[in-house]
Formats: C-alpha cells, structure tokens, sequence
C-alpha cells in the first residue's frame, strides 16, 4: 500500500529559513563562548593530564612479573603462561635451581622471561592461568619504544614494573 | 623629469603595493586555517590545535614561544608538511590540465584583489593595485573563472569523485552567477559607478551603505527607505559569496563527507595546497568585496584618510596605515563570520541550492533592482 509521507506545514518563519540559520549561529556562538571562557570540559590534554586516577582496578595495562615477601621472583618457569597466550607473545627459558640454593625446593626459575609488547594483546590469560602468582597485568599503558627491541620486555624491566605482591599464593591458601 | 610623475614611480609602487598586498594576503590565508580549525573546535566543544609554538630552543632560547592560546606555529608547520610531501601524479590523469587546473584556480583569485581598494593613501600613493572603473565588473569575471579550475581539475583526474565535484561545482556556478551579479545593480544605482576606490568614497561621505548612519549624518526618509533593498541585496550577494567561494553550506564541489574531498580527491602535496589556498584566498577577496560594497571598506568613522598632513599629532602616512589596519580587520572579521556559518549550517543539497538560486533569490533580485530604482525615482534625495 502507497504510503504519503506527512509533509508538514511550514509557516513564513519556516520557510524563509533564515530565523532558523540565526538560531544556529546563537546556538554555535554560546558554545564558542563557553569554550572561550573554559568553562566546557570535555578534552583531556593528555601528556599532562592523564587518566590514571580514575583506572578501574580490573584496569588491564602490561604483564608483569613481581617478587614475594622474601624477594624472590614467584615465576617458577611452568611455562602455562607461555602456551597460553594467545598471540604468542610470551618467551620463557626455565633454569634448574640448584640444591644448595636458598630456595631449592622450587626446583626451576626462568634465566629468560621475554614478553614481545608489539604482540601482547593485553588480554589477561597468562595472568589467570599462572599457579603462582606471579603474573600480574598492572597499570601500565604507555608502553613506547623506539626499536622493536626496545619493545620487548625481559625479565628485569618485567619485575621493575611489577613490583612486590605480598601474602599467600591463593593455591596454597587454605581458606581459598 | 619629476620621478614623482614618471613611469617607474608607477611601476615601483605598483609592484611593492603587489608584494606587500599578496604577503599580507598569504599570511592571513594561512592563519584562516588555524582560524579555521580552532573556531571549528571550540565550536565543537573541542581544544583544536594548541601544540604547535615556534622552535625557539633551536636558536638558543630557553624555552619554545607559544603565546595566548597556542598553536600559532601549526600554520608554519602545514605549509613544511605540504612543500615536502610527495608530489604524486596519478598515471590516468590528464597531465595537461591535470596541472593547469590548480594554477587557474589560485590565479584568478589573486588577481581579483587588484582592484580591491585596501587603504586610502600612503605617502600621496592610492592604497589599490589597479584603480580600473571597470571594478567590480572585472571582479565578477575573474571569480566566474576561478570555478574552471575546479571543472579542470573534475575532470582531468579522471576519477569517479572528482568528476562529480566538478559536475556539482558547473551546476552551482550557474544557480548563483546570476543573482549575485543582479543582487549588486541595486548598489550601481545608488553608487552611480563601477570603480571600487570611487564608491568607497561615495561611502566616505554618504556613512557606509549597510549602516548609513555611521557617519553622523541626519537620515532622511530615502535613507530609510533605501536600506531594505540594500540589505536585501546584502542577503543575497553574501549567500552568492558563500556559494562562489565553496563553502559550507555550498561546498558541494568538495563535499568531504560524500565526495571524499571532491575535486582535489587525485591532488597531493603543493598542488592540493594550491586548491586549498585559492579557496581561502577567495574568502579573503569575497570578503573585501562584501567589505568595500557594503561595509565602507578601509572607513571607520572618526578616523580620516591618509591624505591629511596631521590628526591628533599623528602624520598623515600613520593614519594611512590605520586605515589599512581597518580594512584588513573588517576582512578577518568577516572570514570568522564565513567560519562561523560553516561549523553552524548543514550543507544544502545541489537541487535545493538551485532552486534557492533560481527561484527564490533570481526573482528577489530582479524586484529588488525595481523597487531600488523606484524609491531613487519617487524619493529623491
């Protein structure tokens, strides 16, 4: 069935169409004028304003690796973080620990843990599936570089950015 | 022989009146844009471009200079982007015109501000490039010309958008030619000459055209009567100007959102900047026209003209200088008015810019220049 498209009836201000226009240009000129005075805040000048007080705390920025209490790295070279990424950005070399060592019972430490920051997709599976702890994906977001080397991550810049994360591993967590 | 009188006086101070002319103009071309962008902004509710300072560290300064709102470099720093960039001329094109097209659509802009009065005199030398009676006329024909460019350009990129801005810029060159050039006979009627400097003047003494009582003269009922097919014919030839110089809400032939950039789609590097300054460089002289029609050009009331030997302990050549101040205030005024419909009006569809022009504004017109001539007629002054 045909359809007639209402057409409304215009009236002489309407159709002379430059009250309208006048209207526009009072509308653009009050936020020019706001804008002018500063009293409109919706930009953020980012260098120097940033965004990182108000981080939600789920906030998924890089993967790092942190240390415990006594200032052992908690990484124990499982290498589940490093089957699970999905873009492969993780790259771990597991080292035996040897038995006169403090913390022999361990058994394996990682000489090498390599996270590609070109690859990462910050998605968080390395930091769900490690059975220690000791992955973490902190705050961080800016992460520059001016090589593709200087973009992947070791494992010192790995801990300097994790820091220490205190208490028990929820594995071995009784109440958990 | 006097060298006040010979040719090369003449020649001399036509071409430092040239130079001068097209730096000042160039330069507000380029701060347009950053007018542009920052009005657009702010209108917008955005910062717009704030970064960009000039480098002074690089000479030994402690600090880079960025003054009031800053980013008063990012102009600097679009004209470097634009020389270095590639200059890249796609295979299918049509070189010749593919080349002549840019250089048409700057040229003819350029050469309509000769004939622009941009100040009243300096040192006894006329503050015009070419004092022609034909004025406004040799305006009309120039700017008609500039449109060429963008055809040429439609057309010899041989490519699907640019061929459609062209179309779109041939059809609107036809809807608002004709009643922007009937819009201004009314003026002729009151002005009584073609001549630019000369109709400045007449404004000079009979207060400006649009606000006929600036000059602190006693109105009388011709006046009175005469300023409503005068500001009619301001409407019009305003709308005409904005439809002349591409812009929203008449730049069809670019129409970015549709068109991806229109005409200038297969331009890169200088000859885009071409494009783009020809199109603010016709801002700045559709403004001046509007200014000097319209607006008493360099007058500002109380302020006198270059020729007098002294005021307020001033000399004659400062107040000169002043004059030309105010013609180029006036213009950039004006410009933030184009920028300011821009960012506020959508742009008009093509039919509907046609129908604008041929049935509203070319019948409004051609009354108006009736009903002009007929208060002339029955209220003299």
């Amino acid at each position: 069935m045909a359809y007639t498209v209402p057409r409304p009836k215009l009236t002489l201000a309407e159709k002379l169409y430059l009250p309208a226009i006048v209207k526009g240009l009072i509308l653009t000129f009050a936020h020019f004028k706001k804008m002018l005075q500063g009293r409109t805040h919706v930009s953020m000048q980012y260098p120097e304003e940033k965004w990182d007080s108000s981080l939600p705390e789920y906030y998924r920025g890089a993967p790092t690796l942190v240390t415990d209490t006594f200032g052992r790295e908690r990484c124990v070279a499982c290498q589940l973080c490093e089957f699970i990424c999905p873009p492969r950005a993780i790259t771990i070399s597991p080292g035996e620990i040897t038995p006169e060592d403090k913390f022999a019972k361990v058994e394996k430490y990682p000489k090498e843990f390599k996270i590609d920051m070109i690859r990462c997709i910050y998605c968080g599976m390395c930091e769900e599936v490690c059975p220690e702890q000791a992955i973490f994906l902190r705050k961080d977001y800016a992460i520059t570089g001016l090589t593709r080397a200087d973009m992947v991550h070791d494992k010192k810049k790995l801990l300097e950015l994790g820091g220490v994360m205190d208490g028990v591993v929820h594995k071995w967590n009784p109440l958990k | 022989m006097d060298f006040v009188n010979s040719i090369w006086f003449l020649i001399l101070t036509t071409l430092a009146k040239s130079v001068g002319l097209l730096g000042v103009v160039l330069g507000m071309v380029s701060y347009s844009v950053y007018a542009e962008r920052r009005v657009s902004a702010f209108i917008q509710d955005r910062i717009g471009p704030n970064r960009v300072g000039f480098p002074t560290s690089l000479l030994g300064f402690k600090k880079d200079f960025s003054p009031i709102l800053g980013g008063l470099g990012q102009p600097i720093a679009d004209a470097v982007k634009l020389l270095l960039k590639e200059d890249f001329t796609p295979a299918h094109v049509n070189k010749f015109y593919y080349w002549l097209a840019p250089a048409l659509g700057i040229s003819s802009v350029i050469v309509t501000l000769s004939v622009i009065p941009f100040g009243s005199t300096l040192f006894g030398v006329p503050m015009v490039i070419a004092n022609i009676d034909v004025g406004i006329l040799f305006v009309f024909a120039l700017s008609s010309l500039g449109v060429y460019g963008i055809v040429l350009a439609g057309w010899s990129a041989n490519s699907k958008y640019p061929f459609l801005g062209g179309i779109r810029a041939t059809s609107q060159m036809i809807s608002y030619e004709l009643s922007m050039g009937l819009s201004v006979i009314p003026l002729f009627l009151i002005y009584g000459k073609l001549n630019l400097s000369q109709i400045v003047e007449w404004q000079v003494t009979n207060g400006w055209l649009l606000l006929p009582f600036t000059n602190g003269h006693i109105p009388h009922l011709s006046t009175i009567l005469l300023w409503i097919p005068i500001f009619i014919s301001f409407i019009i030839f305003t709308t005409s100007m904005f439809a002349e110089t591409n812009r929203a809400p008449f730049d069809l032939p670019e129409a970015e959102t549709e068109l991806v950039g229109g005409y200038n789609t297969e331009y890169s590097s200088m000859k885009f900047a071409l494009f783009f300054l020809g199109e603010y460089a016709a801002m700045i002289a559709g403004s001046s026209i509007v200014i000097t029609l319209f607006l008493g050009g360099w007058h500002l009331p109380g302020i006198p003209d270059g020729s007098i030997a002294s005021y307020l302990g001033l000399p004659g050549w400062a107040w000169g200088l002043v004059n030309i101040a105010v013609f180029f205030a006036k213009v950039f005024s004006f410009i933030i008015f184009f920028i300011w419909v821009r960012w506020t009006v959508p742009r008009f569809r093509y039919d509907q810019l046609m129908r604008l022009g041929w049935i509203s504004f070319f019948i409004i017109a051609v009354a108006n220049i009736f009903l002009t001539a007929g208060i002339l007629m029955f209220f003299p002054n």
